[in-house]
């Protein structure tokens, strides 16, 4: 709400009567705040028409939500500037996009609660004793030396690239029912055993770094920075995954969510590289399936909502307007009931039961069923959440999701790998 | 005064010319210029650098994934080639009302009425490990374990290419079969020809234009395809189309450009050299 008084108080200034207008005046901006249409895209998670429908009702402007999977978000955000208002995209992301100045650097002091955004957006540390993980972690992308600076600056200038929302710590889904024996490292998604019910996904950028999990953790390859690997380091990842792919270890690579929940559902693979929502979707259907801990630490993401370069006025203001809505809970309790964290896990408390908070969160036993925001059942009493804690799973990321020097190269391994 | 007759011919062809250069010729034109681009990260520039070219010829996969465009190309070929053609025998010559003919001609025609992504995807569940074939097969015995190689291989890939294809060979050889005259038949038959002879030295010259031209639907199909590959090998496999496909989503246009074009021309090598063979316009 707040800052849209400002313009209109710049309406009441124009000079019109007083007391006539401030019976008008609130009611051109009501209705001019009803025309107003911010294009948002970006990936499937956080592009729900339940926050569309939110928007409208509590802030009374239109939200148009375009869902695209992570190549398409690039793509759209680089070279169709015109096309959003709002881009939801990740951090490497905006690594990628940010110098092609299609998007515009924001204010952190509009921002009401950027001082409780989680330190990792800000420092980098999530508690001062954190160590920064590998990759493109999300504040060394955050923050530009001014608004219109291209640069990215390595420490909070008040600029902000992207307001974070929301985050996760991904690791490998397995079936546990099917698999029989505890599952603690990365190395087991090559593992022989699995051979023909492995899966691993198709968006080059995400799962060379899971590549990187499992062969650092085979002790196959130390890497100086998986996040920034070198053209040596990209061969001999590729090598041992071309190797196994040609001994038939996986079953199928996948690219969009719902293909991976298809194939853990049906039991076609049985370990895989997988999203949170994606175990959640398969528990749904009533079958088992973990998101597996693993002792090497998770492979790590981070989404925030980005403004177009051509938003200005109105707009610009209801775009800031929405930015705060979002950071104030309602959306981050949606987004935390199907198992991320939303950047300000505080204000999403309030829109949460207690028993929530604490299954979600805190890691703690549920005390009663948790369902999904679309009412399935997840959990019952009694039931831990996979890995624990926010700082338990946030605190044990090994490295980020990355865009790297060499991405042009990566990309073309990539492609051969798909093709051998 | 009259206009002289050949400006007179140019204007009425002009129309036409005018849909064709927007768009077919500039749009590939546009394709080739761009192949000559360069790229960074998240622009293209222009340029006239061979870069792209050199990359996809000095790369193996190139080559790999060619062979692999042109074994499913030829294979989707025969089985829809040995399909339609029997099928399209059998309505044409077998059917004896055109009333009937027209009846399943159509029947053919409803599996086609639903989207081609998802006739291809509805043989997921049903080909998969703990799918309805494999599910079948083990009840009946003849089976102890499920079928691996029944989804996300080669077979599944060539088996949807052919049931999304068969149709494209099927309307064409039966379209040139029932405008066969009969008494070319009844002439062969009265000289003593046997059934065989009759269709190896009668019907299969006579139906040549119509299975050249459902060849080529079928080649250029499968050939320019990107999306049954990837879905029906689950990814696991590639075609040229995929790597264009993969080319683009990350942003290379240029080199998607420049795998178009060597596409492009390897389809219309091909066509060229199947248009050797039957002259399509004399025949029609």
């Amino acid at each position: 709400m707040s800052k849209m008084r400002y313009n209109r108080r710049s309406l009441l200034k124009t000079g019109v009567a007083a007391a006539a207008s401030t019976l008008a005046a609130p009611m051109v901006w009501a209705q001019e705040i009803k025309d107003i249409k911010l294009r948002q895209f970006g990936t499937g998670v956080s592009n729900l028409n339940d926050v569309a429908t939110k928007v409208k009702e509590d802030l009374g402007f239109t939200l148009e939500m375009t869902a695209l999977d992570s190549d398409s978000v690039t793509q759209r955000a680089a070279t169709q500037p015109d096309s959003f208002d709002i881009a939801d995209i990740e951090y490497w992301i905006c690594k990628k996009v940010w110098p092609t100045g299609n998007l515009q650097a924001m204010d952190a002091s509009k921002i009401t609660n950027f001082d409780k955004i989680a330190g990792t957006f800000r420092s980098g540390k999530l508690t001062p004793e954190s160590v920064i993980a590998q990759g493109t972690a999300p504040h060394t992308v955050g923050f530009v030396d001014g608004p219109n600076g291209t640069e990215f600056a390595t420490e909070d200038s008040g600029w902000m690239t992207l307001i974070p929302t929301i985050y996760n710590a991904d690791t490998l889904g397995i079936r546990p029912d099917l698999i029989n024996r505890p599952i603690n490292t990365w190395a087991e998604l090559l593992n022989p055993e699995f051979k023909g019910k492995a899966s691993i996904l198709d968006i080059s950028s995400i799962g060379i770094m899971d590549m990187a999990m499992v062969c650092e953790s085979m002790g196959e390859i130390s890497y100086g920075d998986k996040g920034n690997m070198t053209k040596e380091e990209i061969d001999k990842t590729f090598a041992i995954f071309t190797e196994a792919k040609k001994n038939g270890q996986f079953r199928a690579f996948w690219k969009s969510f719902d293909e991976s929940v298809n194939l853990m559902a049906s039991g076609e693979v049985v370990i895989q590289s997988m999203w949170s929502p994606a175990i959640t979707a398969v528990k749904s259907r009533g079958v088992p399936c973990v998101y597996q801990p693993l002792k090497e630490g998770y492979r790590s993401w981070g989404g925030g909502l980005g403004l177009s370069a051509s938003l200005s006025g109105m707009e610009l203001e209801a775009a800031y307007e929405y930015i705060n809505w979002y950071l104030s809970g309602w959306v981050g309790g949606y987004l935390m009931r199907q198992g991320y964290y939303s950047a300000v896990p505080e204000t999403s408390k309030n829109f949460m039961s207690e028993n929530e908070w604490g299954y979600w969160y805190e890691g703690k036993a549920a005390t009663d069923v948790i369902t999904s925001p679309t009412g399935d059942q997840l959990a019952v009493a009694g039931d831990v959440r996979d890995g624990g804690s926010f700082t338990d799973r946030m605190g044990a990321v090994a490295c980020w999701n990355s865009v790297m020097d060499e991405n042009q190269y990566m990309v073309r391994k990539w492609n051969e790998f798909i093709a051998a | 005064m009259r206009m002289p007759r050949d400006i007179i011919a140019y204007l009425q062809a002009a129309p036409l010319m005018a849909v064709l250069l927007t768009f077919l010729i500039a749009p590939i034109l546009m394709i080739v210029v761009v192949s000559f681009w360069g790229a960074t990260e998240f622009s293209i520039y222009p340029a006239f650098q061979f870069d792209n070219y050199a990359f996809l010829f000095g790369s193996p996969v190139t080559y790999k994934v060619f062979f692999a465009t042109f074994k499913y190309a030829f294979i989707t070929w025969g089985f829809t080639l040995a399909i339609g053609f029997t099928v399209a025998y059998f309505l044409a010559f077998h059917v004896r009302t055109q009333m009937m003919q027209t009846v399943l001609f159509l029947l053919c025609t409803i599996p086609f009425l639903t989207s081609n992504i998802i006739r291809m995807i509805s043989w997921i569940p049903f080909l998969g490990r703990n799918g309805i074939a494999n599910q079948t097969l083990i009840s009946w015995g003849i089976i102890d374990e499920p079928l691996e190689w029944l989804l996300y291989s080669d077979f599944s890939v060539i088996l949807a290419f052919v049931h999304l294809y068969t149709l494209f060979m099927v309307v064409p050889i039966f379209n040139t079969m029932v405008r066969i005259d009969k008494s070319f038949v009844e002439a062969a038959y009265d000289n003593g020809a046997s059934g065989f002879q009759t269709l190896w030295h009668v019907i299969v010259p006579l139906t040549k234009p119509g299975i050249m031209i459902g060849s080529i639907f079928v080649i250029t199909l499968v050939m320019g395809d990107f999306i049954t590959v990837r879905f029906m090998s689950g990814s696991q496999k590639a075609n040229v189309g995929r790597l264009i496909s993969n080319d683009i989503s990350l942003l290379q246009y240029p080199s998607a450009a420049a795998t178009a074009v060597v596409l492009l021309i390897t389809v219309l090598l091909v066509i060229g050299i199947l248009l050797r063979f039957v002259n399509i316009r004399k025949e029609l």
